[in-house]
């Protein structure tokens, strides 16, 4: 393993990077206020759908079709994509997908890349590697580019900068962005897009090369779809003369027709409106109209490996609206930050630990961020189970030998009715003390060695009777 | 708007959609399209236009029109110059989602003719309208040409989740529809 940190690696373990990040108001204020407006929105549009449950099956479907057939589904795409005059290349993981990218844009010579928000590129570091190889990569969605120009790292999938307000995001905009006109940037929303706006405007229409990831890429006719707003995506995938697409192998969907299901899932899921403002779509190179070198590096970086799991590879569903997120009461309060990856909130959870195997850095800790409420699941517009493939993560991933040990030894005494009886007496006794202490029947910390078990969670005090001791009585 | 009165009156519900997202609607008779059209372009200069488009739908402007051609295409300095508008005609229009598609077909040119002016102008006659996306998506005559799907002008929900118009993409989009009283229907 590379000493390098991963994008999709937790270094922290997710119970410490949480406590720091409770501990910030000024951060749970920003997420709150965020992720309640968006809340709304999304409700509003989706209660609009009469058939929404309906739609949500078929997206599950149409994805876990794709799923059983990704192999042949890729060859297809590949095919259909070449005959249109696209390069399909393949990278079997993170390395091989940055040395593609790079060597195709050193091949053209520019020392600059304007890119599209995307978060394949956001997992295999492709910044970090094309500024190795001297190639400047500029952020063109506006989230992106504050993130981009604070130093910092993204913290939501669809709103990498939800954790800035707007006072936050006007002062970054005033000591990092060249060139900014201090007399017209106020913290108005309006005035901050101005201001995105003018910056990146020369850089659209002179720059030669554009990265972006896909939303979708139709198998049956070799198109690629990106869904945006600002139209900061529709300037990179026409103006410049090279286009190169990080697509992850799961963004496949058979037909053109399958569209029509997803253009009303995703816009409703993630930003809350009936449409986004701007979707493209491509096939190959069209003469005349946009680039004429047209480039699709297909990412698998740990997909391929989730397939053989017939629980979690329903994760490889996400097509990445981040309405988990936003319905989440862990994310809420804690932040994208603390998830350690790119991927953050509930699809993050089990989607992280499942690319890089639980053993990757922190990653194992991911499947305990979560109180397993489940309102990722209702949300979810492809019907991703999160909290059972949270729990199947739990149970599959390495835990504490001392933990092992205790279960082993409950089972034991559970399967034994006169041990079990002896054990709730015992318990019950060992427990009187603490009924002194005890808030609403919970004990907030245990002695050692059960303090390793409280560190995490509270300890329900026992019952003063059991129901067969009632039962016995009567 | 219930879903059965959207199928009885789609251009209602395109109108009513486009205007949520902020567009600016227009609606005509065929024969007053020259005139909202001179109306959509009182604050321009000039107006670029694709090389097929109807000279009629520009009869009633009498300010400076220039024509993208696939032999001499326009500059993009020129695209960008203040106060140009683009005028179009679109491929198909999505009555529930207020969304234009343009797929680089008839009356709509390539795709960064639509994008570097920062006014678009966009003509959508009655019978282009399909009331769902899949039924849109069904009526595009070739999925493999450069689409693009408009909804409104160019917005961002990136500062607190709050939606803006006007970044990068055209900040201003006029909707111009042309509805026959008469429809055979």
């Amino acid at each position: 393993m590379s000493s390098v940190p991963s994008p999709i690696t937790a270094a922290r373990p997710f119970p410490e990077a949480a406590r720091s990040a409770l501990a910030d108001q000024q951060l749970r204020d920003n997420l709150r206020r965020a992720t309640a407006t968006i809340r709304d929105k999304r409700q509003r549009v989706v209660d609009e759908v009469p058939d929404w449950e309906d739609l949500r099956t078929a997206g599950a479907r149409i994805k876990d079709d794709v799923l059983a057939r990704l192999p042949e589904l890729l060859a297809q795409f590949e095919a259909a994509a070449t005959a249109a005059g696209a390069r399909v290349h393949r990278a079997a993981d993170a390395a091989e997908a940055c040395r593609i990218v790079t060597g195709l844009v050193r091949a053209t010579g520019s020392d600059e890349v304007v890119k599209v928000k995307s978060m394949a590129t956001q997992e295999i570091g492709l910044n970090e590697a094309l500024a190795d190889a001297g190639v400047a990569a500029v952020e063109t969605d506006l989230a992106e580019l504050i993130v981009q120009l604070a130093d910092d790292t993204p913290s939501h999938i669809l709103v990498p900068a939800i954790h800035y307000n707007r006072s936050q995001i006007r002062d970054i905009f005033a000591r990092r962005m060249p060139g900014v006109d201090l007399s017209t940037l106020t913290d108005d929303p309006p005035a901050l897009a101005e201001a995105a706006r003018r910056h990146l405007r020369a850089k659209f229409l002179s720059t030669e090369v554009a990265i972006s990831g896909a939303n979708f890429a139709v198998a049956e006719t070799g198109t690629l779809v990106v869904v945006e707003s600002e139209g900061n995506g529709r300037m990179c995938l026409t103006l410049p003369d090279t286009l190169i697409s990080v697509v992850g192998v799961e963004k496949i969907v058979p037909t053109f027709a399958d569209l029509g299901v997803f253009l009303q899932l995703l816009p409703r899921s993630s930003t809350g409106e009936r449409m986004n403002p701007y979707t493209s779509m491509w096939t190959g190179v069209t003469p005349g109209d946009g680039p004429g070198d047209v480039h699709i590096v297909l990412l698998d970086n740990g997909r391929t490996p989730m397939l053989a799991d017939p629980v979690g590879r329903q994760a490889l569903r996400c097509i990445r609206c981040s309405a988990c997120l936003n319905v989440c009461p862990v994310y809420e309060r804690v932040g994208g930050h603390a998830y350690g990856s790119v991927y953050p909130g509930p699809i993050g959870a089990i989607l992280t630990p499942q690319l890089t195997g639980q053993a990757a850095g922190a990653n194992h800790t991911l499947p305990y961020a979560s109180t397993l409420c489940g309102a990722c699941y209702d949300a979810c517009p492809v019907k991703i189970n999160i909290p059972e493939v949270l729990v199947h993560l739990r149970a599959s991933g390495p835990k504490p030998p001392a933990a092992r040990a205790g279960m082993r030894a409950v089972a034991r005494v559970m399967r034994r009715p006169r041990w079990y009886r002896a054990g709730l007496r015992l318990l019950r006794w060992a427990a009187a003390p603490w009924r002194l202490v005890a808030r609403g029947g919970q004990v907030r910390r245990l002695p050692w060695p059960m303090s390793a078990w409280t560190a995490g969670r509270d300890a329900p005090l026992p019952p003063r009777g059991s129901f067969r001791d009632w039962w016995a009585r009567r | 708007m219930s879903a059965t009165d959207a199928v009885l009156d789609p251009v209602a519900l395109l109108a009513g959609r486009l205007a949520d997202y902020r567009a600016t609607v227009h609606r005509c008779h065929p024969s007053g399209l020259a005139a909202a059209v001179a109306t959509a372009l009182a604050r321009t200069h000039r107006v670029a236009a694709p090389a097929d488009l109807p000279a009629a739908w520009l009869s009633a402007w009498h300010g400076d029109v220039v024509h993208d051609d696939a032999g001499a295409p326009l500059a993009l300095a020129e695209l960008d110059a203040p106060a140009v508008s683009v005028v179009t005609g679109c491929a198909v229009a999505m009555a529930e989602t207020g969304t234009i598609i343009l797929d680089a077909g008839p009356r709509q040119g390539r795709r960064a003719l639509t994008l570097v002016p920062d006014h678009h102008v966009c003509v959508v006659a009655a019978d282009q309208i399909a009331v769902s996306v899949p039924q849109a998506l069904a009526r595009l005559a070739d999925p493999t040409r450069p689409l693009t799907m408009i909804s409104g002008p160019s917005a961002t929900s990136d500062i607190e989740l709050n939606r803006v118009e006007g970044v990068h993409g055209p900040r201003r989009l006029d909707v111009i529809l042309t509805d026959d009283p008469a429809p055979s229907r």
